[in-house]
């Protein structure tokens, strides 16, 4: 608008300001949406970044014979079920002498996660070699401890009879730290481990890979049947009913809701086939429904965008429909098509509601080891986390949560490269 | 010599002729799963929602004040044969709508409006991968954050306007589903601004109008269709949406339109009734399956109507 329209009336001068007011609108509409989402992650980042790091005690072992393998026979079985808890109380009590009441040594030996002694006894029977040996181990601290060390909950506010943590235990973890003994180690065990009822000891390992084989199971349904319905739809199908029927019901069952996929696969590959319940492979099948629409629509506009050239070239040269099709159409729009279906597969992945109908939504400790072991998924997971009363839960929600995004960034980028690498233009 | 090698060509060509339709047969082999999914759907759902009109009569179900689905123990205690109306849930259900389409409404509209119309080409390229981004987090995500942050802020200011707002409030729910609704409605309003005639506006600048009010006064209600068809997309995957509520929105049926109160779901009642102890014949799982089905219809009715608003007036413009 030149300026001098807008000096010489005011009436335009108005109309210009309304023009430039209703344009603002629009940006503050796009900044409260995207400021939200910032809010969002930082929110989650800043509460899940702590997860990464995990308290630990260093505790002085002494490994005698007498008190873990009185036998001698160094069974790996007897050697892991050993009772460690007077082992690491002396290391402890090596620290904090006073302890000695049979109180005190319970509220000490509690400042140590249960899966300490686990974990110890995990080590010697790898190394039986240990017994007879003195080490420094550190292993982890319980989670009130590890709350309290990095700040999460602070003593003074809280009276001390409704505090789990007492006077004396704080007094007690400022002496081991004194003592160099207690640090904040990088967390392998959310990586390497499945989930516990300690939040100390919960990993993401069987989750994640949980939500690997089911999108396995969902990959190698959906894709081949995902593009060859397109290819079927936009080479072999001359409109007729039936084709305008499985157009109708691919729109409509992109818009059902998910938990009804769940209802289907508990109602007919549960109740009806008897498949085994809470697994991947009954998991990966009712992803792939649910993501089969996704994939067809996506592939089809593809395969509509490869030039009818290419297929009158092959024609005239004698090739078949099939060759025609198979040889030269689908090759080209290859790329295209891979694109849509892991965009799908980045839906499936952060999919919830359908997986808590088929059961997959169980404590699962032990990682999974094939698609037919009962099994949850890393979404469920986050889910039954956050549902869960223990404070420290609410750090691992937000880190389980990193870890999904982080995985659907990827999935997106590799999408997006992909068709950068290999998109052809016409 | 020749005749043999005509042989084998014909036998060839039968042979290829017969790969061309056992290949046409399998790929259609593969378009009829598309259906076999919907006759799945419908029939699962039917066929369990019958065996709970067996029990509880189809009146009672869909004109019920009240939703109680604990049966009791013994036969003869009170109210032991459980309340299923399901019109609780249906108000919860659209009250959490509402409130999240107020939320998402002007908030896509105005993006939409703002990206078809004004934005440069530049960040229009910036802006539209970021919203889109808000369609891909999985709504466990935006549940998690409802009941971590979202929820005690409005109780915590609340309380300090000296209201009474419970923690699992239907407007914690809705606002966060209402921002995730935001990109549905911005990238399918954005397509149909897109699609209005570039003569329509053209005549508009010729009469002297402003951009704005082109757009407000032209280009909208030429849209307005279509728009209307991206609203009912939003509503119909607001009803259907699942985590979110399970995890920010009540568990107990409670009537009310009091966006401050705890209101219940048709999918968090399903959640809770098909997670957990269950024996399949009781009438409390198979009302799953009934409230599953009264969803599907709503959500494709709505859908089949959207779809055919959107479409009609594609073919206007077209």
């Amino acid at each position: 608008m030149p300026d001098y329209l807008l000096t010489t009336s005011p009436q335009m001068a108005k109309r210009h300001k309304r023009h430039k007011r209703f344009q603002w609108y629009g940006r503050i509409a796009i900044a409260i949406s995207i400021s939200f989402m910032l809010f969002m992650f930082t929110a989650i980042f800043f509460r899940g970044i702590g997860a990464f790091q995990k308290t630990m005690v260093a505790v002085d072992i002494q490994f005698t014979e007498s008190q873990i393998d009185p036998s001698g026979v160094r069974d790996a079985t007897s050697l892991k079920q050993a009772n460690y808890k007077p082992i690491l109380l002396q290391g402890l009590q090596q620290v904090i002498p006073g302890a000695t009441e049979r109180r005190d040594r319970n509220n000490l030996y509690k400042l140590l996660s249960n899966g300490a002694a686990f974990d110890l006894g995990a080590r010697v029977a790898n190394t039986p070699d240990l017994i007879g040996t003195s080490e420094r181990v550190w292993v982890a601290a319980s989670s009130e401890v590890d709350l309290y060390v990095k700040g999460k909950i602070d003593p003074r506010e809280i009276p001390e009879e409704l505090r789990r943590l007492k006077d004396q235990d704080i007094a007690w973890i400022e002496t081991l730290r004194d003592a160099g003994q207690i640090k904040k180690k990088f967390n392998t065990a959310f990586f390497t481990n499945g989930d516990s009822r300690s939040p100390e000891m919960a990993g993401i390992l069987s989750a994640a890979i949980g939500s690997f084989f089911s999108l396995l199971i969902c990959f190698s349904i959906a894709f081949p049947l995902g593009i060859l319905t397109a290819v079927y739809l936009e080479e072999y199908a001359k409109k007729s009913k039936l084709t305008d029927l499985i157009e109708v019901n691919i729109n409509n069952l992109a818009a059902v809701p998910s938990i009804v996929f769940g209802l289907l696969g508990l109602a007919i590959f549960l109740n009806f086939f008897n498949l085994p319940r809470s697994t991947p492979l009954v998991g990966g099948m009712v992803l792939a429904l649910m993501t089969l629409p996704t994939i067809i629509i996506a592939s089809r506009s593809i395969l509509r965008s490869v030039p009818q050239a290419t297929r009158d070239a092959a024609l005239g040269l004698g090739a078949s429909k099939t060759q025609t099709t198979f040889h030269h159409v689908v090759p080209l729009a290859m790329p295209g098509m891979l694109t849509g279906t892991i965009l799908g597969m980045a839906r499936a992945l952060g999919e919830t509601a359908p997986l808590l109908m088929i059961g997959m939504v169980a404590f699962i400790v032990d990682v999974p080891k094939g698609v037919t072991d009962v099994a949850t998924a890393l979404p469920v997971q986050i889910f039954l986390w956050a549902d869960s009363p223990e404070k420290g839960f609410v750090e691992l929600t937000s880190a389980a949560i990193m870890v999904l995004l982080v995985f659907l960034i990827l999935m997106n980028v590799f999408a997006v490269y992909l068709r950068k690498k290999l998109e052809r233009r016409w | 010599m020749k005749q043999s090698q005509d042989l084998t060509l014909r036998r060839a060509s039968r042979l290829s002729q017969f790969r061309e339709y056992a290949i046409q047969a399998a790929l259609i082999g593969c378009s009829l799963v598309a259906i076999f999914t919907t006759i799945g759907i419908v029939a699962s759902l039917a066929f369990e929602a019958i065996r709970f009109f067996g029990k509880i009569p189809v009146q009672s179900f869909l004109f019920g004040l009240e939703w109680s689905p604990q049966t009791a123990i013994r036969d003869d205690q009170v109210g032991a044969s459980g309340a299923f109306g399901v019109l609780p849930l249906l108000a919860g259900t659209l009250l959490i709508s509402c409130i999240a389409m107020t939320v998402a409404t002007p908030l896509g509209l105005l993006s939409a409006v703002y990206l078809a119309e004004f934005a440069s080409p530049k960040s229009r390229n910036l802006v539209k991968p970021m919203l889109e981004l808000l369609a891909g987090i999985p709504t466990v995500v935006y549940g998690f954050f409802a009941v971590l942050v979202v929820a005690p802020l409005i109780r915590g200011s609340g309380a300090e306007l000296g209201l009474q707002i419970s923690s699992e409030s239907a407007l914690a729910a809705g606002s966060v589903m209402g921002i995730m609704l935001v990109p549905y409605i911005s990238s399918l309003s954005d397509d149909v601004i897109n699609a209005v005639p570039q003569a329509i506006r053209d005549a508009s600048y010729g009469m002297g109008a402003t951009h704005t009010e082109t757009v407000t006064k032209v280009v909208l209600p030429a849209a307005t269709p279509g728009i209307i068809g991206s609203l009912l997309l939003a509503i119909s995957r607001a009803i259907g949406e699942t985590m979110i509520v399970v995890m920010a929105a009540g568990l107990a049926a409670n009537l009310t339109a009091n966006p401050f109160e705890a209101v219940t779901t048709m999918t968090v009642q399903i959640v809770t009734l098909l997670t957990g102890d269950q024996e399949f014949d009781s009438a409390k799982t198979l009302a799953a399956f009934a409230i599953a089905l009264f969803l599907l219809v709503l959500t494709l009715g709505l859908n089949i109507f959207a779809l055919r608003l959107v479409d009609k007036y594609k073919r206007k413009y077209a």
